[in-house]
């Protein structure tokens, strides 16, 4: 490691990088936890465990819901600490809009599509 | 942070708040990450519209080798754990062996990149191209942007490679690793919406 390096920068103390601690322990538990959350969605569809559609698919999105914390927390090191806790409020915010653009999309276009079904002979008679 | 202690008028400043951050580099690139995030629910928002209008075409169910995406999965989910061994590494001053895990990182990664690529090769020369289908159409934007996502990735981490050869693990050059990591794990994460929502969801019967 040279200590003179010419492309650092003059403020640059490292403070905020060295402030994340990883740890191998960190590394290990998410990635153990990743495994199993990843294997259990594949084998319930792969495997048809459940009859009935719906409740695979409400299954298998909690399963990647509770997936994409652990990588938030143990991979992105996501804590209420980190860089003062500004990084957390922008992950919420940015959270709650992707909660309305999902559903909000999803919910619209749905009932969209469901009032553009094509009509019968007898709707198109009743039509004001 | 006293301005002096000599005249008992003296102003005296101190900070009351939040101590500001030192690097705003690593938040500026969270804000940025966030911002992608943006896109990403944008077009899973598509596809949770068209997803499932074929056209009378060919549906998820029929298109997708789940095998292959557990593959291609388990390849993104391997090189994540790679590169958290390469900021350990970094952590502990071995700028070689941190090398060797950025480089185990980059050949999982261009795994995942030619499965894919092959998977698309293979549906385009079936017929079921992006513009076969509404469905087909928004597949490929939501899973083709994740694609390029990790092909820049690829392309940063070579030449952050280059960089610690040359420079070693400078202070500019460790912020660059962390920055890398941020959106590689961030990757991760998109991934695992994308083989839950469109491969697992769309080979439910």
């Amino acid at each position: 490691m040279n200590a003179h390096s010419q492309d650092a920068l003059p403020h640059d103390d490292g403070h905020a990088v060295q402030a994340s601690h990883a740890t191998l322990r960190g590394y290990a538990t998410g990635f153990v936890l990743s495994v199993i959350l990843t294997a259990i969605p594949f084998w319930i569809v792969m495997g048809k465990v459940f009859e009935r559609p719906n409740t695979t698919a409400l299954v298998i999105l909690a399963i990647g819901a509770v997936q994409i914390l652990v990588h938030m927390v143990y991979f992105l090191h996501m804590n209420t600490r980190s860089e003062g806790g500004w990084s957390l409020l922008a992950l919420v915010f940015t959270l709650m809009l992707v909660v309305i653009t999902l559903s909000g999309s999803v919910w619209v276009l749905y009932h969209l599509n469901h009032n553009m079904m094509p009509m019968s002979v007898q709707d198109m008679n009743n039509m004001p | 942070m006293t301005a002096g202690t000599s005249a008992g008028a003296a102003p005296r400043y101190y900070l009351t708040g939040e101590h500001h951050p030192e690097n705003g580099t690593l938040l500026g690139f969270w804000l940025y990450l966030m911002s992608d995030c943006f896109i990403f629910s944008a077009l899973f928002a598509t596809y949770g519209v068209l997803g499932r209008n074929y056209a009378a075409g060919p549906s998820g169910a029929d298109l997708f080798d789940l095998p292959m995406v557990a593959l291609n999965t388990s390849l993104l989910l391997l090189s994540s754990i790679t590169y958290g061994f390469a900021v350990l590494e970094m952590q502990r001053d071995r700028a070689r062996t941190m090398l060797i895990w950025l480089a185990v990182t980059g050949l999982l990664g261009a795994g995942f990149i030619g499965l894919e690529l092959s998977e698309f090769a293979h549906m385009i020369q079936d017929g079921a191209g992006p513009q076969r289908s509404a469905f087909l159409s928004s597949f490929f934007t939501l899973v083709g942007t994740h694609g390029l996502h990790v092909t820049f990735g690829i392309v940063w981490l070579v030449t952050l490679m280059f960089q610690v050869g040359k420079h070693g693990l400078s202070q500019a050059n460790r912020r660059r690793v962390m920055c890398l990591s941020m959106f590689w794990h961030f990757l991760d994460v998109v991934w695992i919406g994308v083989f839950t929502f469109v491969y697992l969801m769309g080979s439910i019967r």
